[in-house]
């Protein structure tokens, strides 16, 4: 039991999502590839290989887009280490654990037999697991790449465009925008609390007072939002929320946009059943 | 609980975007018909509230450690509707901006535990807190059970969408296509993790935040409690309990002249006529320790009994004969003028006290 528990873990989960968005925001203010094209056609882009992916049936299919989406970070100044640690390592732990039993438990052909052990890998076992992770780390990392090289107001400019209820597309931004302020206050009450406990906090107190904090976060919430509709109706808000979008469709966009759909229906061909 | 792209095959994606948009259509409908300035702020402000929740460690009876996901406050404190909104703009957020569930698994996230999680959340919630009181005990222990039967409910949907699909997406060797796992190893693998420990978690961070808000914040668990504000203020009598008032009233009134049965008069109730009359002096002197009063009235007496002639002296009205009936006729005479003089002064009351409001 350490001095104040779950406490710390709980702020160092806090900091590491403001310091994530951080990295985000500079990622997205470089020159590269990716950030080079329109916001449209990067989601575009991203959700198509996503879906495209998620259709194909091939590893080698499937992997080809894992290439290109590796390449394509690169080019955008999305670094490798960035991505081994932020996408590609806590989804292959995550997916490779989930995926190992599969290995043995996946009725089929025996390839490898641990006689001593009792256990046996089967072919579609193998491929079963192999497509899952391969399939799972692509998808991840276009998401990353979106994310990463775009900002997020152009994302929710980009699905406004694509006529994504207004609400919703306010409701977002809120959000989005208000993780980093409860975050951040969040953080600052677990940190107080920790720097007033003197000793060991037992189990029960820890649980009572994360749940209270919890309590105090809520009501500062509803309280905020509160504020925020005044802010809203004090600059004459009227239900009727207007993006402004002054994207505009280059050759270069063009240009992405048919490379990013055939590079998706490549895919999906080669990785038909 | 945070389904990945890559486990779910497309078609189950669609499909359970269909669910959820069901869910997602009826709410902004809502939104739009109510309000909804008031609502946007209020379920993106809650939708960041819960996204923050589940960073919260919560250390569990046994050593280990579980996150609640959120859904069972947001449904108690916002309704069923307004949390599917928030979580679901919640699920989106972790999706998109922090790669916590895929894009292509959204629907299925947000069907899982936002549509299906709230709705059992808040059934379960008002159904153990029928009748209770907002700061009764059975509400935390509803809540607690609501917030354990919301995540094992949202494990059960996803453990399902991960077991059906060996059995519908293979290739022709047998080999799974998305997630390999049957029903007979996907159900219990993730039953035992949330029935052990995210249910839990869910449970005791729930129970926690509606005993916290019982005592800080009630009005938040007003709106999906089922009871009726109880106005504080004073309010008028029901026409129950003023028919029993009036009754009272004329039961009085009927048994006024028994007042003529008692004998001889109240002490100090004396006229100046009395202290000349040899049978009342008798009686002021026994009803004042034997103290013979005055043999003629005080002077003061004297001077002012002449100032006021009472228009029916000692309840008796001078036309009528009968004593017990001239009584009765006093007695509703004075009932109807008190009545008449309360109602006046209170309608010079309340006009002042509107006047003054509005100033």
């Amino acid at each position: 039991m350490t001095r104040a528990g779950g406490f710390a873990s709980t702020v160092v989960k806090l900091s590491r999502t403001l310091g994530n968005a951080l990295v985000s925001e500079n990622v997205a203010r470089q020159p590269g590839l990716m950030q080079s094209l329109d916001p449209r056609v990067r989601v575009i882009g991203a959700l198509s290989l996503v879906l495209a992916v998620t259709l194909s049936h091939k590893l080698l299919a499937i992997f080809s887009v894992f290439v290109a989406a590796a390449l394509l970070a690169l080019l955008s100044r999305v670094s490798a280490g960035l991505l081994t640690t932020r996408v590609w390592l806590p989804v292959l732990l995550f997916t490779g654990v989930i995926a190992f039993p599969a290995l043995f438990v996946t009725p089929g052909a025996t390839v490898l037999a641990i006689s001593s052990a009792g256990f046996r890998i089967t072919a579609q076992g193998l491929h079963s697991a192999a497509l899952l992770i391969c399939r799972v780390e692509t998808a991840a990392t276009l998401t990353a790449l979106l994310v990463l090289a775009t900002p997020w107001m152009h994302i929710l400019k980009a699905l406004r465009w694509f006529r994504l209820p207004q609400e919703v597309v306010m409701m977002l931004a809120m959000t989005h925008r208000y993780v980093f302020l409860l975050a951040e206050t969040a953080g600052q009450m677990f940190e107080s609390r920790q720097s007033r406990t003197v000793g060991v906090l037992d189990r029960a107190t820890q649980r009572r007072v994360t749940a209270r904090t919890a309590g105090v976060l809520l009501s500062k919430s509803i309280e905020l939002s509160g504020e925020v509709f005044l802010a809203m109706q004090s600059r004459g808000f009227r239900g009727d929320a207007r993006v402004l979008v002054d994207f505009r469709l280059r050759a270069r966009d063009y240009l992405g946009l048919a490379a990013f759909l055939s590079l998706a229906i490549l895919s999906v061909w080669m990785g038909r059943v | 609980m945070h389904i990945p792209d890559g486990y779910l095959s497309p078609s189950t994606c669609a499909v359970l975007y269909g669910g959820a948009g069901v869910g997602w259509y009826a709410e902004l409908r809502r939104v739009k018909r109510t309000l909804s300035a008031r609502m946007v702020p209020l379920i993106a402000v809650f939708a960041a509230f819960s996204f923050l929740v589940m960073m919260f460690n919560l250390p569990l009876p046994g050593g280990t450690t579980g996150h609640a996901l959120g859904v069972t406050i947001a449904a108690i404190v916002l309704g069923p509707s307004g949390a599917i909104m928030a979580l679901s703009i919640a699920i989106a957020i972790q999706s998109l901006f922090f790669g916590d569930g895929g894009i292509t698994a959204l629907g299925a996230n947000c069907f899982n535990m936002a549509v299906a999680g709230s709705l059992v959340a808040y059934f379960v919630y008002r159904l153990l807190a029928v009748g209770a009181t907002i700061t009764s005990r059975r509400r935390v222990v509803a809540a607690a059970i609501a917030g354990y039967l919301a995540v094992n409910v949202s494990a059960l949907m996803a453990a399902i969408e991960f077991g059906i699909q060996p059995i519908l997406f293979h290739d022709a060797t047998g080999a799974p296509l998305y997630a390999p796992y049957s029903l007979r190893i996907a159900v219990p693998a993730m039953m035992i993790g949330h029935l052990a420990i995210a249910g839990i978690a869910e449970a005791l961070i729930t129970a926690g935040l509606v005993g916290y808000l019982q005592v800080a914040d009630s009005a938040l668990l007003q709106s999906t409690s089922g009871l009726t504000v109880e106005p504080r203020a004073w309010k008028p009598a029901s026409s129950g309990s003023l028919r029993r008032l009036w009754t009272t009233v004329a039961l009085l009134l009927l048994l006024t002249p028994l007042g003529i049965l008692a004998a001889g008069k109240a002490w100090g109730e004396w006229a100046a006529a009395d202290f000349s009359r040899t049978d009342r002096r008798a009686h002021i002197a026994s009803s004042s320790l034997n103290q013979p009063p005055p043999v003629a009235p005080p002077s003061g007496m004297q001077r002012l009994a002449g100032i006021w002639t009472a228009p029916i002296p000692a309840y008796a009205p001078p036309v009528v004969k009968s004593a017990s009936f001239g009584y009765l006729l006093s007695a509703m005479f004075g009932v109807g003028l008190v009545l008449a003089l309360s109602l006046t002064l209170q309608k010079l009351l309340t006009r002042r006290s509107a006047s003054g409001t509005l100033q």
